[in-house]
């Protein structure tokens, strides 16, 4: 019988189970989320890991390189720093398609008031914010730690064995360094999102989180001759991390404990502001 | 009839307000219309039902299911259409609907189909295409009807349903809530005493945070059709006695009235009978109508 001349029934068919109804919003913010523009931007994140890609082809072809005219194959060392940089770049593109992206996850749904249709159905404010967070997860790690893994690939292809063995920990220092950004961001975006509803301004908020963190940091420490100030300096506080999953000698004013401290302390502040708005209605006491 | 509903000593409190207080009874009817004031606590007992507001005291349960303990379950059995608006702007109807079909647990196929059937059958087939955020009010209020039944809910909670529909639009609601009562429990919460006179079986008066009213409509529509008010001209001395003996509980209201409590069974005609026997007049003949108006007014004046 064609649709529109069914009457109302109830349904008594077979139902999903409950652990993966989470993906349903991922799968629906997801193509309401990413367009041609979004797909280009993509695609254009990907450009410098084809560069990167050459370089480990060149750091292994002296021949290609001798003809070039000069002896540049000692001077090309793929190592943790290496991968360090790469990914260092590709998490500021990360940066840049959150602040994109990211205010038109939750605001939508806060705007609209949709917040008691989704949660009068078998579905929690946990699985919701699962749910959204996985789209920003998802879209990053296409342009972080995936093309990362296909480079270290790529490098223990070419490398053998030995070095791969060798250097096995890059391989989740890639994954685990671009992960942890990604979710510190993820949070960002979507706390920024419930909060601010107009989107222009939601997305300079979330590149302000960066900016202002780092300028009130830097005050702080000035004025006050202390380097904790530096713990509300995020991009100071990820390159910490960073430095000490890639194993990198590097000089950033912070403890590593600390920075892993001020990043919890961050995360938890966000799921705060998140789960204050992600609800079904507010309670004016 | 086992209880929909079952409210036991259920409390709300916000901060230093109890917003309802020791709430207790079994509801079971078919269709249940929920009334009362503003600021009454009709929003938040529903809220509470679904488990957005959590219970201070007491507890309740939805066909069983403990409102503290299986909000899931009753999540499953139940549709909700909120007051406001509601709705993602940027989505067609029936991406949107099909989307609350699948939250709600229906497999992505059966989702679209069903999001199909409901916008047609609550009047959006035409404009399943649009996004909702170019929808008018009344196609709004459609959409939020066709999100809470896309899953076929056993009890749909309808929260102001005909809030600010024009009268065509507030009858095809009105008839589509007629239809679907046939097929599920429907709890309508309204201050339009006009609509829940007209769809539901039963009411439940709040009034500050406390039950102050609770029957069946269509008993006391019954009940009321054996209350009779009689104005004769004539003398009418004796009338009274022979309607009694009929089985006529009566009582005189002035010269030339008289109330009764009609017996189970009795024809009216044997009031004509005797009133024409006597050659009485029968001036007028009333059935007592207590419409939801008095019985909401009653309620609030408790």
């Amino acid at each position: 019988m064609a649709v529109y001349k069914r009457t109302y029934k109830s349904y008594d068919g077979p139902l999903t189970p409950a652990w993966s109804r989470w993906m349903i919003v991922t799968r629906f913010s997801y193509s309401r989320l990413v367009g041609f523009k979004t797909n280009l931007f993509l695609l254009a994140c990907l450009v410098p890991a084809v560069g990167f890609a050459a370089y480990i082809y060149l750091a292994h072809n002296a021949a290609v390189l001798k003809s070039f005219g000069g002896n540049f194959a000692s001077a090309l060392s793929i190592d943790g720093k290496f991968f360090f940089n790469f990914c260092t770049f590709q998490i500021g593109l990360a940066y840049l398609l959150v602040a994109f992206t990211g205010p038109a996850l939750v605001s939508p749904d806060v705007v609209n008031n949709a917040m008691p249709l989704y949660f009068c159905r078998p579905f929690s404010r946990s699985e919701y914010v699962a749910g959204k967070m996985a789209v920003l997860v998802y879209l990053l790690s296409l342009i972080t730690w995936v093309p990362a893994l296909v480079l270290f690939a790529l490098q223990s292809s070419l490398a053998g064995w030995e070095w791969t063995r060798a250097n096995f920990w890059i391989a989740g220092a890639v994954i685990l360094a671009p992960l942890i950004s990604i979710a510190i961001l993820s949070l960002i975006a979507m706390a920024v999102s419930a909060w601010i509803k107009w989107r222009a301004a939601a997305g300079a908020v979330i590149l302000g989180v960066f900016f202002l963190g780092a300028g009130f940091g830097s005050a702080i420490n000035a004025v006050m001759r202390t380097h904790y100030g530096s713990l509300i300096n995020l991009s100071q506080v990820l390159n910490t991390v960073w430095a000490g999953v890639f194993r990198q000698n590097l000089d950033t004013g912070l403890d590593v404990l600390d920075a892993w401290n001020a990043l919890a302390g961050a995360s938890l502040i966000c799921l705060w502001l998140l789960f204050k708005k992600v609800r079904a209605f507010e309670v004016v006491k | 009839m086992s209880a929909v509903i079952e409210l036991a000593g259920l409390g709300v409190r916000f901060g230093e307000r109890d917003i309802l207080q020791d709430l207790r009874v079994s509801v079971s009817g078919r269709t249940i219309g929920l009334l009362g004031p503003n600021g009454a606590g009709k929003s938040t007992l529903i809220q509470t039902l679904l488990g957005f507001v959590p219970a201070s005291s007491g507890t309740a349960s939805i066909f069983g299911h403990d409102i503290r303990r299986e909000p899931r379950a009753i999540r499953t059995l139940v549709g909700y259409m909120p007051e406001n608006d509601a709705f993602i702007a940027n989505l067609s109807a029936v991406t949107f609907i099909r989307m609350m079909a699948e939250i709600s647990g229906l497999p992505p196929g059966a989702a679209l189909e069903r999001a199909h059937e409901v916008l047609f059958y609550v009047g959006l087939g035409e404009a399943r295409y649009r996004p909702l955020g170019t929808y008018s009010l009344g196609m709004k209020q459609l959409a939020k009807l066709a999100q809470a039944i896309v899953h076929g809910p056993r009890l749909l909670i309808l929260d102001e349903p005909t809030n600010g529909l024009d009268p065509p639009a507030r009858q095809r609601m009105i008839r589509l809530v007629e239809e679907m009562k046939q097929q599920m429990h429907v709890i309508v919460c309204s201050h339009i005493l006009r609509d829940v006179e007209e769809t539901c079986e039963q009411v439940l008066i709040l009034k500050q945070g406390r039950i102050v009213h609770y029957s069946n409509l269509e008993e006391e529509r019954r009940a009321n059709k054996r209350f009779v008010e009689l104005e004769t001209f004539g003398d009418d001395s004796g009338f009274a006695d022979q309607l009694a003996a009929l089985g006529c509980e009566c009582a005189k209201a002035g010269i030339g009235r008289l109330k009764m409590v009609l017996p189970v069974g009795f024809e009216l005609r044997e009031i004509y009978r005797l009133a024409a026997e006597r050659d009485l007049q029968l001036r007028r003949l009333n059935y007592r109508r207590d419409t939801l108006e008095d019985i909401f007014l009653k309620a609030m004046e408790a």
